[in-house]
């Protein structure tokens, strides 16, 4: 981010009832004010100060882990969120689940022409909150405007950094037969907030989005000592599509237990009325970890001492299967696949 | 949550297997029909047939709405959204379903048309009510149950005067749809679809209540269970069944009694019949022409019937001669049994329709229960 404009020559952002118009993308001093007294004032740091086209920033030991992820999320607010705390919480936690110390943050935004500022200020406050209570800073931006009807109000890309500490080894592949699955807390309550809040299905449940970061979580599993394979984010596509997604990169097979994957009524309720599947629908809050057998009831424990897992749970395990079947034990008595999301259950859901 | 969780008690279940093992036991075999796609999703998704006696057989019926839809009727509404240039509403599932010309209502809305999925048709209209300066068209589909919410719209739309919203009229009747396949030469000549018995329709049932399968009792000598759609609903009509060929008896019987009646839903009943009358014959995937089978919109409210609106003329088209939806859709084959299932046909590119709800006989064994068919590792 770039450009100074001298105080006092300059009428301030009419934020209030001003609205996003192509100038504000143009490069010139309206985009060099938008920057300064929104975006620049709400991240405030040293390295964003430094106001070049680049981050200059101190290295730290350790590998190097990057993460990017692009937020399309609609509606913009939500309960228990919105698209700005979602793009720090999202990114943040891309990068945790490598078993990385998050460090800094780039934020890249996509503005239709029209959008009121009040709105565009109100997700920018929420991301420089989320950013700050999370410890890691945003170091560097892009703005663009494009014409209305080009793009959705908002869309913000962030990509992260952080640095993996030597001995640790997170990934996908590692999992092999006999290991345990762990799962952070209940599942489904992203999905179906944004759901209950979608234009032409708008119904009235006390539904909160989970969106949170988990870096610090990741951390306490960390220093547990435990020996965990692999820990991923179960967003869009849900807890069945991840647990896929590890089979695979694996080659094992996984076994879950219907009966102790947690959910909240509420969240099962309004599934089984919209004909949804929890273990489908996004999470923005909740990891699987997979660890060595003998550690589970450990990272179990590490797990329910941290705020953020308080529900966590065994789920289920790893067996050796040439399919690389995800299976699960229903509650009813029976055994079903548990499959790769087909099609789309919830456009723009993040 | 209270009034579901009572019906998937896998204790209740653990002795209804019981009795259904005792009963059945014996040389004697028995196939019955499940009609409706919400059964077929509840056998799979519960496991219920791992829990079944190798004698009890349940064949999927035709009763998933999507499933049913032949490609002449999508190719309509894919015409309306891409060369007439309106809005075109329809549920979620419909939006897959393959059509002529490699296109889908979902890959028509890529194309530039104007597409959008909705859950109540109430949300059709509000979109016509919405953009007064476009066409809307609901394009609806679906058996007795999602029939009186379409005449409601239509209705409404009369009395509140809206004059740029009609609807593509495809429901389809489930009797008539049970009748053709007790017609069909498989059951009646060939024998090759042994068939005991039928669970009947949950919430088709609860709109036109248990009488019109009486016929089906007393002049086929099939027994019905009518039941709901949870797995124990499931389970115990299966009991019922079993129960009533023992004892030689073919009768309807109501096993989802919490919500059906033998009249069903008269003002329901009232509403579809002033709004919507019988089509002499309508194609159904599968199965061919059905004559009486369907519905269409009464002349009285034609200026909502986007058939006599844009003028569009229906083409059959033929399915993809691999595909074998028609033959699971009668019962004669199963899901694995066509060459294309798995290979060709999934449900990310689904060749045929039955693979493509989740309500489909295909899509539910895909999903649910196909690594039942190779040598499966045990967990």
């Amino acid at each position: 981010m770039s450009g100074a404009v001298k105080k006092g020559y300059v009428r301030g952002l009419d934020i209030k009832n001003g609205r996003v118009d192509m100038s504000h993308g143009s490069g010139g001093r309206a985009m060099a004010q938008l920057i300064e007294e929104m975006f620049a004032a709400a991240f405030d740091n040293e390295y964003l100060r430094q106001g070049n086209d680049g981050a200059l920033l101190p290295t730290a030991g350790g590998r190097l882990v990057m993460a990017t992820d692009a937020h399309v999320v609609s509606p913009l607010f939500f309960p228990g969120g919105d698209i700005g705390c979602l793009s720090v919480h999202g990114t943040i936690n891309d990068v945790a689940v490598m078993g990385a110390k998050p460090l800094y943050l780039a934020a890249s935004f996509i503005l239709e022409e029209g959008f009121p500022l009040a709105d565009l200020q109100r997700i920018v406050h929420s991301m420089a909150a989320a950013s700050r209570e999370a410890g890691v800073p945003v170091v560097t931006g892009d703005t663009k405007v494009v014409e209305q009807g080009k793009a959705d109000g908002v869309f913000i890309t962030t990509t992260g950094v952080g640095v993996v500490m030597d001995g640790v080894d997170l990934s996908g592949a590692n999992v092999r037969p006999g290991d345990v699955i762990l799962l952070s807390g209940s599942m489904g309550d992203h999905g179906m907030a944004i759901m209950s809040r979608r234009e032409n299905l708008a119904f009235d449940v006390p539904i909160e989005s989970d969106t949170a970061a988990l870096h610090h979580l990741i951390a306490a599993m960390l220093d547990s000592g435990a020996d965990i394979r692999c820990l991923r984010d179960p967003t869009r596509g849900g807890l069945a599509t991840t647990l896929n997604e590890i089979a695979k990169q694996s080659a094992v097979g996984l076994t879950i237990n219907e009966e102790a994957i947690p959910v909240k009524p509420v969240v099962a309720a309004a599934c089984e009325f919209l004909g949804l599947d929890p273990l489908y629908v996004a999470n923005e809050g909740k990891l699987i970890a997979i660890c060595a057998a003998g550690d589970a009831e450990k990272l179990l424990a590490a797990m329910r001492a941290h705020p953020l897992g308080g529900d966590a749970a065994i789920i289920g395990a790893a067996y050796a299967d040439p399919h690389h079947f995800v299976q699960m034990k229903t509650a009813f008595g029976g055994r079903r696949n548990v499959d790769w999301l087909a099609g789309e259950q919830l456009p723009r859901i993040c | 949550m209270k009034y579901i969780d009572e019906f998937r008690d896998g204790e209740l279940a653990k002795n209804i297997v019981a009795n259904i093992l005792r009963e059945a036991a014996g040389d004697k075999s028995y196939s019955f029909m499940e009609f409706c796609g919400g059964h077929t999703h509840a056998i799979s998704r519960y496991g219920i047939a791992d829990l079944l006696p190798a004698n009890v057989r349940m064949i999927h019926g035709p009763g998933c709405p999507v499933c049913v839809l032949p490609i002449g009727r999508i190719d309509q509404a894919i015409r309306l959204a891409l060369e007439q240039n309106v809005i075109v509403c329809t549920y979620a599932d419909t939006l897959r379903v393959p059509a002529s010309d490699n296109l889908s209502l979902m890959r028509a809305k890529a194309r530039g048309g104007d597409v959008r999925m909705i859950y109540s048709p109430q949300d059709a209209l509000k979109i016509a009510r919405d953009n007064p300066g476009r066409e809307v068209v609901f394009f609806a589909i679906g058996f007795e149950t999602t029939t009186p919410p379409t005449a409601l719209i239509i209705k409404q739309a009369a009395d509140e005067g809206i004059p740029n919203f009609s609807v593509l009229c495809n429901h389809v009747l489930t009797p008539a749809a049970i009748t053709h396949i007790l017609q069909s030469p498989e059951v009646r000549q060939y024998g090759t679809v042994p068939l005991d018995g039928f669970i009947g329709p949950a919430h088709v049932s609860v709109v036109i209540g248990s009488q019109p399968y009486e016929h089906f009792a007393h002049e086929y000598r099939k027994p019905v269970v009518i039941a709901g759609f949870e797995p124990l609903d499931v389970l115990q009509a299966i009991l019922m069944l079993i129960r009533q060929i023992n004892a030689g008896r073919a009768e309807v019987e109501n096993e989802f009694t919490r919500a059906v009646t033998r009249e069903g839903n008269l003002k329901a009943q009232a509403m579809v019949s002033e709004v919507l009358e019988l089509r002499r014959s309508f194609e159904w995937r599968g199965l061919g022409e059905v004559p009486y089978s369907a519905l269409k919109i009464r002349p009285a409210y034609a200026q909502f019937d986007a058939e006599a609106r844009y003028g569009i003329g229906y083409k059959p088209v033929a399915d993809n001669k691999a595909c074998e939806c028609g033959a699971i859709l009668r019962g004669v084959k199963k899901p694995q049994d066509c060459k294309v299932f798995g290979t060709v046909c999934t449900p990310e590119n689904p060749l045929g329709s039955c693979m493509v709800s989740s309500e489909g006989a295909c899509a539910a064994h895909y999903s649910y229960g196909r690594y039942k068919d190779i040598e499966v590792v045990s967990a």
